[in-house]
C-alpha cells in the first residue's frame, strides 16, 4: 500500500528539458508543482566540471551519464515474427537519466522542422498523389503547423541563447542562412560559432556545387549570453566533448544553464530526484488521473496525488507509462487499431569520410564543438523533386565533424590493418587530415509494422513487461541514404579528399552502432484519436488530465535534430495550459 | 498556508505568555516607542537584516530563524550563538528593552556579566537606541523557538568572562556613531552603516592577538575562517579601487558585478544582509567605502622569465582559462576577472589558494539566480604548481603582489583538511 503525500496541483514525470519547461511556465501560473525524476540531481559545476568532464572513457564509453540498462531497457526484434531480446548495452541510442535528461548530453543542434514536415500526408498527397506512397507507409499530419509553433521555436531559442544565421526573417530569404526553413519572426538571439577548417572548406566547396550552405544551428554559444530568465552563458571553448557529455564551462544551452537555477528558487516548485514514477493513477471512471505513484530508493512506494500529471520523459518510457498506466487503446499493427505504440520512429543516418592528403590538410578535428559545423538543406524533406526519385523524405547533409576525441577518432583509410603497427601509422597519418563521420541526416518515416508494444517476457524490476521495439528500415528510407551519401560524397570529393569512404545506412535496422538518440513516436499527436494518442495541444485525448511531452509526439521523423520541436511543442502546450485548460479543465479538442 | 500555520502558533504563543507571564504586560507598558507598531517592526526587520543577526543567530537550513545553536569560530576557540527568540524561558523574550538594548550596544548581559566580542557590540554601539529598540520590536514578532543553548564553549582560560573586562577596556569604544559634519549626508549614512549595524570590520578589519580589532588597518582585510576576508579600503591594487560606486553596490545587492562574485562567507552576508538593503543604502555604503584610504603599497610584478612565473602561465592555460580567458577578463556576471582582481592580488593569497583547492561556488540571488561554480584542483594540481600559477594570477596583465611557495600552499592544504565548509 502507497504512502500517500500531500496534494499538488501538477505532478511531472521526468526533469529533462520538457519537464523543466512546464514546471517553469506552471510555476509561473501560481501553480504548486512536484516533478519527480527517476535518476540523480546533477549540477553543471559539481557533476560535470570543466576539469574532469573532458573524459572520453568515462562518459563515452562507459555510458556514466545515461540510463543503465539493469535499470530499465527495452527489448528489440526487426520483424514481427521474430522473438525480441533485451538490450543489454546501448549502442544506436543512449536513453538519458537523471536531472536535465537529454538536455545534459546533448550536442546542442537546435534545428526548426519545414512547414511542409508538419502536413506531410496532405503534402506529398498534393504534390506527388496519394499512389506515390508505399502502402505500408503511415505517415500522418501533425494537427499543429508550423506557424502555431513559430513562437515557440522563438521561446526555446533565446531561452537556449541558439547560435545562427536567418535563413528567412519573416518571409525575406537572408544571405548565408538556410534558404528552405520557415520564416522566422526574428534572427537567431547570437550570431553563428565559428567554424573549423574543415567545416569551412566543405561549406566553400559545397557553394561552388551550386548549394546554399550555412551555419549549423547551435546550441552551443558563440558569445557570453544572458537569456529572458536572466541566466548567464559564458562563450564556447570549443574543447570538442559536447554529445555524450554535460558542459560545465556554461557554453551548452541544457534545463541547468537555462532553467534550473531559475526554478529551484520558486518555492512553489520541488523536485523529486531518485524516485521512479511507476504508474499514472486513474479513477474508477478511467478517465481522469488522480495523480502518480512512486518507489523511492528504500524500496517505499508513494502516491502522489495531483490535478494534473505531465508526462515528461523520455519518448519510449512516455510509452510505457501509458501502457502500464491503462491510458490510451494499445496500437495492433495487424488490424491497425489502437493509438499507444503506433508510429514508432527513429533516424536514418549515413555518412561519408574523406581522406586528405596530410601535407595540405590539417583539419584540427579536436577544435569543435557539438552543433558546429556548415550544412546544406536542398535535399531534405521535399525540398526537392522526389518525383523522379522514387522515394520521399531526406535531411540535411553537414560537415558537422564535433570532435577529434582520442578513443574513438581513430579512422583510417579502408584497406587498412585492424591493428598492429601498419593501424598505429595509419592512425597517426590520417588523424589531422580526415573528415569523420560528414553528417547525412535524414528522416524516417513511420509505418505500420514499426511500432512499440509489451513485451511478452521480459519486466523491468518492477514487473513491468519491458517495451518492446519492432524496427527495421524500408526500403524507402534505404533508398533515399544511397542518393544522399552519393550527393554527400561528391561534396567531399570536390574538396579535393584523395579518398572517400561512403557509409549510407543499409537495413536490417541495427541497435549496436550508433545513430541518434532521437526515438520518437508511439504517443503521437493528431487531429483523430483513433489515429493519435494525443490532441494537437500534447494533451490526452483519453485522459484529459494528462498531457504527454516529448518526441514520443511525433507521427513521423523529419530530417533534422528534434529537440527544437520538442521543446517548441512543450511552450506551446504550456501555453495552452495556461490560457485554456487551467480556465476550464477538460478536453481542449472534441473527440 | 505555511503563514497561516505560522501566525497561529505566534498567536497561540502570545496568549500563553500573556496568561502565565508578567514580563510580557511589564514591557507592554513601558514607556518608549510602540513595539507593535508596523512602522516599528518594518523599520526592525530591515535593520536586523543590516546587522545580520539571522547569519550567526541561526544554524543554516534548521527552519529555526534566530534560534541560535550556530557554533562561531573564534581565534580563541567556539562560541555557540544564543536563542534571541521572543521563547520566555530559553530565548530573550523576557528581557526588558533596556537590558536589549545594553547587551547589544554595552555587551553587558542581565546578569551584569560581560558578552564576548563575538558579538561585535563593538560596532553595534554606534546604532542609536531608537535603531537597537526596532529590532527588538521586530524579533519579539518572530516565532518564539525553544531552544536551550549552552553559549560558552570555549577552553580555558577564555571560558572566564571576567577576564572580558580589561579586554573592553582596551577595545571597546562605547557611544553612538557621530556624523562627520564636513561629509555628506550620504557618505555619514554609509559610515553609520558600515561602522555599525553592517560591522564590516568584524570580519575585514585585522585583529590583534587578544582578538581586538587594529584601528591603523581599518578594512585592510583579515583572516578568518579558511579566507582571507578581502581589503575593501578604496586600494587600487588590493581593494575596491577599480569598482565604481555602482559596482560595488551590484555585487552587495545581487552578489556579483561585471567582475567579481561573493563566495564562502560574504555569500551568506548577500543573501541575509546586503541583498536587503534599499539602493539608496547600498549606495551610501559604496560612497563611504570609496573613501576609505588604502595602504597603497604596490610591489612590482615579478617578471615574465621567473620560473614559477613561466610553469604559472602553461598551467593557468591548461586549467583556467577555458573559464577565465586568456586575458585574464573573465566573463561579466559569470567567470570572475582575475586581470585586476582584489582577491588574486591580496597580500595574504589565502583565498586564491583555497579556492583553487576548494572550488568555489558563487551565490545565488533573485537578481542573480546563475549562480556559477568552479571545481575543486586539488587531485589535479601538486602544491608546486598551484604555488607557480597563484604567483602567475597574481602578477599577470598588470596584477602584481608577492610570490606564493608550495609550502604556503601546503600549509593550506593542511588548514583545510579539518574544515567542513
Amino acid at each position: 500500500m502507497a504512502r500517500k503525500l500531500p496534494r499538488k496541483d501538477v505532478v511531472i514525470i521526468g526533469l529533462g528539458w520538457t519537464g523543466s519547461i512546464l514546471a517553469n511556465e506552471l510555476t509561473d501560473e501560481g501553480l504548486d508543482v512536484v516533478a519527480i525524476e527517476r535518476g540523480p540531481w546533477r549540477d553543471a559545476p559539481t557533476e560535470f566540471p570543466p576539469n574532469y568532464q573532458q573524459d572520453e572513457l568515462r562518459y563515452r564509453i562507459r555510458h556514466e551519464l545515461f540510463l543503465q540498462p539493469e535499470q530499465n531497457t527495452f527489448t528489440f526484434r526487426n520483424k514481427m515474427d521474430q522473438t525480441a531480446l533485451p538490450i543489454r548495452t546501448w549502442g544506436a541510442f543512449m536513453p538519458p537519466n537523471g536531472v536535465g535528461g537529454g538536455g545534459v548530453h546533448w550536442n546542442a543542434e537546435t534545428w526548426r522542422f519545414l512547414p511542409s514536415d508538419f502536413v506531410l500526408r496532405t503534402h506529398l498527397t498534393e504534390r506527388y498523389g496519394a499512389n506515390f506512397l508505399p502502402e505500408d507507409m503511415t505517415i500522418q499530419d501533425w494537427g499543429v503547423t508550423y506557424d502555431d509553433l513559430e513562437p515557440h521555436y522563438d521561446q526555446f531559442e533565446y531561452l537556449c541563447g541558439t547560435s545562427g544565421t536567418a535563413g528567412n526573417l519573416r518571409g525575406v530569404i537572408q544571405e548565408g542562412g538556410n534558404p528552405f526553413e520557415g520564416p522566422r519572426s526574428r534572427p537567431y538571439p547570437n550570431p553563428p560559432q565559428k567554424q573549423g577548417f574543415g567545416h569551412t572548406l566543405w561549406g566553400k566547396a559545397a557553394r561552388e556545387l551550386g548549394y546554399r550552405p550555412f551555419p549549423q544551428p547551435s546550441g552551443n554559444m558563440s558569445q557570453a549570453y544572458t537569456n529572458p530568465l536572466g541566466l548567464h552563458l559564458g562563450p564556447c571553448t570549443y574543447c570538442g566533448f559536447c554529445e555524450w557529455f554535460g558542459c560545465g564551462n556554461y557554453s551548452k544551452a541544457s534545463p541547468q544553464t537555462t532553467i534550473l537555477p531559475v526554478l529551484i528558487r520558486k518555492p512553489n516548485f520541488s523536485a523529486r530526484d531518485n524516485c521512479e514514477v511507476t504508474h499514472i493513477n486513474l479513477d474508477r471512471s478511467g478517465k481522469r488521473a488522480t495523480g502518480v505513484t512512486f518507489i523511492d530508493t528504500s524500496n517505499v512506494e508513494w502516491e502522489q496525488p495531483a490535478d494534473l500529471v505531465i508526462l515528461a520523459a523520455f519518448s519510449v518510457f512516455n510509452v510505457q507509462m501509458l501502457f502500464n498506466s491503462g491510458i490510451g487503446k494499445p496500437y495492433d499493427p495487424v488490424t491497425n487499431s489502437g493509438v499507444v505504440g503506433r508510429n514508432f520512429t527513429h533516424q536514418t543516418m549515413s555518412s561519408v569520410d574523406g581522406f586528405f592528403d596530410k601535407e595540405k590538410f590539417n583539419f584540427n578535428p579536436f577544435i569543435a564543438s557539438g552543433a558546429i559545423g556548415m550544412c546544406i538543406d536542398e535535399f531534405n524533406g521535399d525540398n526537392f523533386d522526389h518525383g523522379p526519385l522514387g522515394f520521399v523524405g531526406g535531411g540535411y547533409l553537414g560537415q558537422v565533424q564535433t570532435s577529434g576525441r582520442p578513443i574513438q577518432n581513430t579512422l583510417v583509410p579502408p584497406g587498412t590493418p585492424k591493428w598492429g603497427a601498419q593501424w598505429k601509422k595509419a592512425v597517426a597519418d590520417n588523424y589531422l587530415s580526415t573528415l569523420v563521420g560528414g553528417s547525412i541526416h535524414a528522416s524516417f518515416y513511420s509505418y505500420r509494422d514499426v511500432y512499440l508494444d509489451r513485451d511478452p517476457t521480459y519486466t523491468d524490476r518492477f514487473g513491468r513487461p519491458l517495451m518492446r521495439m519492432t524496427i527495421d528500415f524500408h526500403d524507402n528510407e534505404l533508398k533515399a541514404a544511397q542518393f544522399l551519401t552519393d550527393k554527400y560524397a561528391e561534396i567531399v570529393k570536390s574538396m579535393g579528399a584523395r579518398q572517400i569512404a561512403k557509409k549510407p545506412r543499409k537495413g536490417p535496422y541495427d541497435i549496436a552502432p550508433y545513430q541518434t538518440t532521437h526515438l520518437n513516436g508511439g504517443a503521437i499527436m493528431g487531429p483523430d484519436p483513433n489515429t493519435s494518442a494525443v490532441n494537437r495541444y500534447l494533451q490526452s485525448w483519453d485522459v484529459p488530465n494528462v498531457f504527454v511531452m516529448g518526441a514520443s509526439a511525433f507521427p513521423q521523423n523529419a530530417g533534422y535534430n528534434p529537440t527544437d520541436t520538442v521543446c517548441a511543442l512543450a511552450f506551446w502546450s504550456a501555453a495552452a495550459i495556461r490560457n485554456q485548460y487551467l480556465k476550464n479543465p477538460g478536453p481542449l479538442v472534441d473527440a | 498556508m505555511r503563514r497561516q500555520s505560522k501566525t497561529s502558533v505566534v498567536l497561540i504563543a502570545a496568549c500563553t505568555i500573556a496568561g502565565c507571564c508578567g514580563a510580557f504586560v511589564a514591557r507592554a507598558n513601558a514607556a518608549g516607542p510602540d513595539e507593535q507598531k508596523f512602522s516599528e517592526i518594518e523599520r526592525g526587520r530591515y535593520l536586523a537584516a543590516a546587522a545580520d543577526c539571522f547569519a550567526c543567530h541561526t544554524v543554516q537550513d534548521s527552519g529555526k530563524p534566530y534560534a541560535g545553536g550556530r557554533p562561531l569560530e573564534t581565534p580563541f576557540g567556539s562560541i555557540t550563538s544564543p536563542n534571541i527568540t521572543p521563547d520566555q524561558e530559553t530565548g530573550i523574550g523576557s528581557w526588558t528593552d533596556d537590558q536589549f538594548d545594553t547587551a547589544v550596544r554595552k555587551g553587558i548581559r542581565p546578569d551584569g556579566s560581560h558578552l564576548y566580542p563575538a558579538m561585535p557590540y563593538t560596532s553595534y554601539t554606534k546604532m542609536s537606541r531608537k535603531d537597537v529598540l526596532a529590532i527588538r520590536a521586530y524579533l519579539n514578532t518572530v516565532d518564539p523557538i525553544r531552544n536551550s543553548v549552552t553559549v560558552n564553549t570555549l577552553p580555558f582560560p577564555f571560558n572566564i568572562r571576567t577576564s572580558l573586562a580589561v579586554w573592553k577596556k582596551l577595545y571597546f569604544k562605547q557611544g553612538e556613531y557621530k556624523p562627520d559634519p564636513h561629509q555628506s549626508a550620504e557618505w555619514n549614512r554609509g559610515a553609520s552603516l558600515v561602522e555599525g549595524a553592517g560591522h564590516c570590520g568584524a570580519c575585514h578589519t585585522p585583529r590583534t592577538f587578544l582578538g581586538g580589532e587594529k584601528a591603523s588597518r581599518y578594512l585592510q582585510g583579515a583572516s578568518l575562517q579558511g579566507w582571507f576576508a578581502p581589503d575593501i579600503t578604496n586600494d587600487d591594487k588590493t581593494g575596491l579601487g577599480k569598482w565604481t560606486t555602482d559596482d560595488i553596490v551590484a555585487y552587495l545587492k545581487t552578489g556579483h558585478n561585471r567582475f567579481s562574485a561573493a563566495t564562502g562567507p560574504m555569500a551568506e552576508e548577500v543573501v541575509h544582509s546586503t541583498s536587503n538593503l534599499n539602493d539608496d543604502d547600498l549606495k551610501a555604503i559604496a560612497i563611504y567605502l570609496k573613501s576609505v584610504p588604502g595602504k597603497n603599497t604596490s610591489p612590482e610584478p615579478l617578471p615574465a622569465t621567473d620560473p614559477q612565473m613561466v610553469a604559472g602561465e602553461a598551467i593557468y592555460r591548461d586549467t583556467c582559462s577555458a573559464c577565465h580567458g586568456l586575458d585574464g577578463k573573465g566573463v561579466a556576471r559569470l567567470f570572475p576577472s582575475l586581470a585586476g582582481s582584489a582577491v588574486a592580488q591580496s597580500n595574504d593569497p589565502t583565498t586564491a589558494i583555497r579556492v583553487i583547492l576548494r572550488g568555489a561556488r558563487s551565490v545565488a540571488t533573485s537578481a542573480e539566480p546563475t549562480a556559477p561554480g568552479m571545481p575543486s584542483f586539488a587531485w589535479q594540481l601538486n602544491n608546486d604548481q598551484i604555488a607557480a600559477v597563484t604567483t602567475y594570477i597574481r602578477n599577470a596583465w598588470g596584477n602584481s603582489a608577492s610570490k606564493v611557495s608550495p609550502s604556503a600552499v601546503k600549509k593550506r592544504k593542511a588548514d583545510l583538511k579539518n574544515r567542513p565548509d
